[in-house]
């Protein structure tokens, strides 16, 4: 299963979760990030050779992808 | 809305900047020729700081040795300059008013961030409270408030402000905020982030919390 995971407040919280062979659970939690990304989240996928990409769109197939806050120079 | 086949095809943008750097549109992007040419600037400017100092201090104990007193305190201001600068570099380490000292922070209560380190820097991470994570600039060393960058061989080191914009997170989830915007792209960090002192690593140790310094010896060791 893939997870679509937020990191707030309570630490990390999995938001949706979807398999590749289930089109209505991605398309739950293609909404679900969209949402997000409209709060002011950003979406960081982890690819399968360990990189980090930001995605504007839920991809299907990666594993793990995680929302977070946007930085700024302190 | 297409089913995942169809989204096979959407793009990833590999070599993307962060979002975050529209927001900083007139830095120059902080790669490896514009951080060597800070550490160029900061030592000129530290020369300009401090050596009239000297010349001043040299003056007055040639003119007249009973001014050897006076010429020492020209030296001790030469001295203290460069100390202020690492000052100011260090404090992007400190530790937050309250937070837990080492050792008491739990090991299971890392959230994400446990998940995205491997056991060496995880264990760093338990003693220290900071992340250490190799890039292509160099070994970072990344707190809640800031970042280190000890640049390859180890001696020299930048020093940037850089905080996620949700100071109610706690501080390991602050980590991974900043964590994961470096995996995804370590030049547009650098350029988020404001640079606050480039200079010696030796310097810069001697100012920094003790329980940070094992976490900046890691970092060194990392980059030879």
């Amino acid at each position: 299963m893939a997870r679509l995971v937020r990191l707030d407040r309570s630490g990390n919280t999995e938001l949706a979760a979807w398999s590749e062979g289930d089109p209505a659970s991605f398309q739950e939690a293609a909404a679900v990030f969209r949402e997000q990304l409209a709060g002011g989240y950003m979406g960081v996928a982890k690819l399968p050779d360990d990189t980090y990409e930001q995605v504007k769109e839920l991809p299907a197939h990666v594993d793990l992808v995680m929302l977070r806050r946007p930085i700024a120079g302190g | 809305m297409p089913g995942t086949e169809q989204l096979e095809q959407v793009p990833f943008d590999p070599g993307a900047r962060l979002p975050e750097v529209a927001d900083v549109w007139w830095r120059t992007p902080v790669d490896t020729d514009r951080l060597a040419h800070i550490e160029w600037l900061s030592a000129a400017f530290t020369s300009v700081y401090v050596a009239p100092f000297f010349i001043l201090g040299a003056l007055l104990v040639t003119l007249e040795p009973l001014l050897a007193a006076v010429s020492l305190l020209c030296l001790v201001h030469a001295w203290v300059i460069p100390e202020l600068f690492a000052y100011r570099g260090a404090r992007v380490l400190a530790f937050e008013p309250g937070s837990a000292p080492r050792g008491v922070r739990g090991p299971g209560n890392k959230g994400l961030l446990a998940d995205l380190l491997d056991r060496r820097p995880a264990a760093i991470e338990e003693a220290t409270g900071a992340v250490v994570e190799r890039g292509r600039l160099g070994v970072w060393v990344l707190a809640e408030n800031g970042a280190l960058l000890v640049r390859p061989g180890g001696r020299r080191v930048h020093a940037f402000c850089v905080a996620v914009k949700d100071p109610g997170l706690r501080r390991c989830d602050r980590i991974a905020h900043l964590l994961l915007a470096l995996r995804q792209d370590e030049t547009g960090f650098a350029t988020v982030a404001n640079h606050a002192f480039a200079g010696a690593t030796w310097r810069l140790r001697r100012r920094l919390p003790p329980g940070r310094r094992a976490a900046l010896k890691a970092a060194v060791s990392l980059s030879r």
